[in-house]
């Protein structure tokens, strides 16, 4: 990798990176910068050591601003991701962050459903953080061993629901189960929701079906990650109901959910 | 400091790199990382008469050594390009070149005129979209209509008129020899290779428009070929593009004919790309006790 004076202004420190489970990897990132600028809801772009032509964008999962890290969570997919993992304590990565539209956050005593579906999951956590008891928190994951950051949420106060593919954890099925129980009981004010399009889609209907504004994270194959490139598109609503091809990176990755064409 | 400037159609560039279109919009995403007069100059964002939304995601995949993307000229139209980005784009300092398409002769001829009224410096007239079904490729692979094409925007506009051309023909000469004839003022190459990927698992192609155009380091040794053949062939300038990603990629490509390099690939992992690439060529030009950048165009010792 080159290692000039322009790459240096994007380069990082990694902190510590931890495997939580086969493959999830758990990476805390040096970055001052960054880390005073991001709000819940924004990605960081990696750029992977070796022959990658693109970044690898990630949603940030941690903001320390005192420390100035950045946390995020990943999944190993392909190579991209592998080499982030093979990353440890001391090394440099090369990161344009914060980047992207985070989530509209109400005053904190606010009540809020957050949705989180696999790897999914972790940008739910610094709303957790923020709405702590006043948030309650619905995961999904396919197994008890793949579930991430289970501990993370407990500890913030919100409540926690787990929910298995398998039934190896928590409640056995889909997310909507309690997500309809929580909608009977008590009226939030925002559902904010990250995770599989399926997923996305049936609690963007819930949440049409009964007036409760609710804000998505979506995902698209992504490139300069700034907006100039366009090839991360999502259709959106405009005003007047023209469909108009959105870009992922640059006008989400968060979007209110009844401006998406699902 | 080696002189990096290069003239082209009778303007002045500050040095010979240029964002390509495509990759940059039109500027304002970069202007957040840097000042963009430092650039040679840029490449907008391609634009057709009417707003376009591209094709459907997903628009991009990467390959060894490269990318393949479908984005489809998504663009807000001319006139929203004229009025919104245009102005803006000539305060930077830089030379602007107005990259433009159409479905027909008639209609880049309008947007040719359109453009002529205003002091954007250059037209890159794009006849080798792989992505798009009409008034892509589809002008650029033939000689004939290529050649069409271009008489008809040619005499829409006196401004220096660059020609931009695909790879996906049996010989880029031949394009090339019929827009000259035509009146181009330069040639600008190669636009991407068509290309496709298939994920194993859902037997689909990765991208949702089955096929897209392949750019990045993995093309670099077609694109120093086909400006080499070109200029041997045209007496009108050449810029150059195709995966360069450093300074002696820059050189390279003006040593096989080039005037002009554009940097397209590269800068969607690095913003900074272009300006280590300047940075990159003039140490080189240093290093090797050449005082200018425009005396490399042309001069490969082909055996």
């Amino acid at each position: 990798m080159t290692n000039d004076k322009y790459t240096q202004k994007l380069m990082g420190t990694v902190v510590s990176m931890t495997r939580i489970t086969a493959d999830a990897w758990d990476m805390v990132i040096e970055c001052p910068e960054a880390a005073k600028k991001a709000v819940p809801g924004q990605f960081a772009h990696l750029l992977p050591e070796g022959n990658f032509s693109l970044r690898r964008p990630i949603s940030i999962c941690g903001i320390g601003k005192e420390a100035g890290t950045l946390r995020i969570v990943f999944e190993v997919r392909g190579e991209g991701t592998k080499a982030l993992a093979a990353l440890r304590s001391g090394d440099c990565v090369n990161l344009l962050a914060p980047l992207g539209h985070g989530f509209t956050l109400l005053e904190p005593e606010r009540r809020v459903i957050l949705i989180g579906g696999g790897i999914g999951t972790p940008p739910m956590l610094p709303l957790a953080q923020y709405y702590r008891e006043n948030a309650v928190c619905i995961c999904g994951s396919r197994t008890e061993k793949a579930a991430v950051l289970q501990d993370d949420f407990k500890q913030t106060g919100a409540q926690t629901i787990l929910c298995t593919d398998d039934g190896s954890a928590g409640v056995h099925g889909l997310v909507t189960a309690p997500l309809a129980d929580a909608l009977s009981e008590n009226r939030p004010d925002m559902i904010y929701a990250c995770g599989p399009m399926p997923m996305l889609r049936a609690v963007a209907a819930m949440a049409k079906e009964q007036g409760i504004p609710c804000e998505v994270s979506l995902e698209e194959r992504m490139g300069c990650g700034v907006g100039a490139c366009l090839v991360c598109a999502c259709n959106i609503y405009l005003n007047d109901g023209e469909i108009h091809a959105a870009h992922v990176c640059k006008d989400g990755p968060v979007f209110d959910a009844e401006r998406v064409v699902w | 400091m080696a002189d990096l400037s290069v003239r082209i159609c009778g303007v002045e560039f500050k040095n010979p790199i240029i964002p390509a279109s495509g990759v940059f919009g039109y500027g304002r995403e970069y202007a957040q990382f840097y000042d963009l007069s430092r650039l040679g100059g840029i490449a907008a964002k391609g634009t057709t008469p009417k707003k376009q939304n591209g094709n459907p995601a997903p628009r991009i995949a990467e390959t060894p050594a490269g990318i393949l993307n479908s984005v489809g000229l998504q663009n807000p139209g001319m006139d929203a390009f004229l009025t919104e980005e245009l102005p803006w784009l000539l305060q930077q300092d830089t030379v602007i070149l107005a990259n433009f398409a159409g479905a027909s002769p008639e209609l880049c001829a309008e947007s040719a005129a359109k453009l002529d009224r205003t002091d954007v410096q250059m037209l890159e007239l794009n006849i080798s979209c792989p992505n798009v079904k009409n008034g892509g490729l589809a002008f650029g692979a033939d000689p004939k209509t290529a050649a069409g094409m271009v008489k008809a925007v040619r005499a829409a506009t006196k401004k220096p008129l660059v020609v931009k051309l695909s790879p996906n023909v049996t010989d880029i000469t031949e394009i090339a020899r019929a827009v000259e004839a035509e009146g181009a003022d330069a040639v600008s190459l190669i636009n991407t290779l068509l290309g496709m990927r298939i994920d194993l698992r859902s037997r689909r192609p990765i991208l949702r428009n089955n096929t897209g155009g392949l750019s990045g380091p993995a093309v670099f040794p077609v694109a120093v070929r086909m400006v080499w053949q070109v200029a041997n062939t045209v007496k009108i300038p050449v810029i150059g593009m195709g995966g360069v990603q450093s300074g002696k990629d820059a050189a390279e490509l003006m040593m096989a004919g080039a005037s002009a390099v554009q940097v397209g690939t590269a800068i969607v992992a690095d913003p900074y790309a272009p300006l280590r690439i300047i940075d990159e060529l003039n140490d080189w030009l240093d290093e090797n006790g050449i005082a200018t950048a425009a005396e490399l165009t042309h001069t490969v010792k082909a055996w």
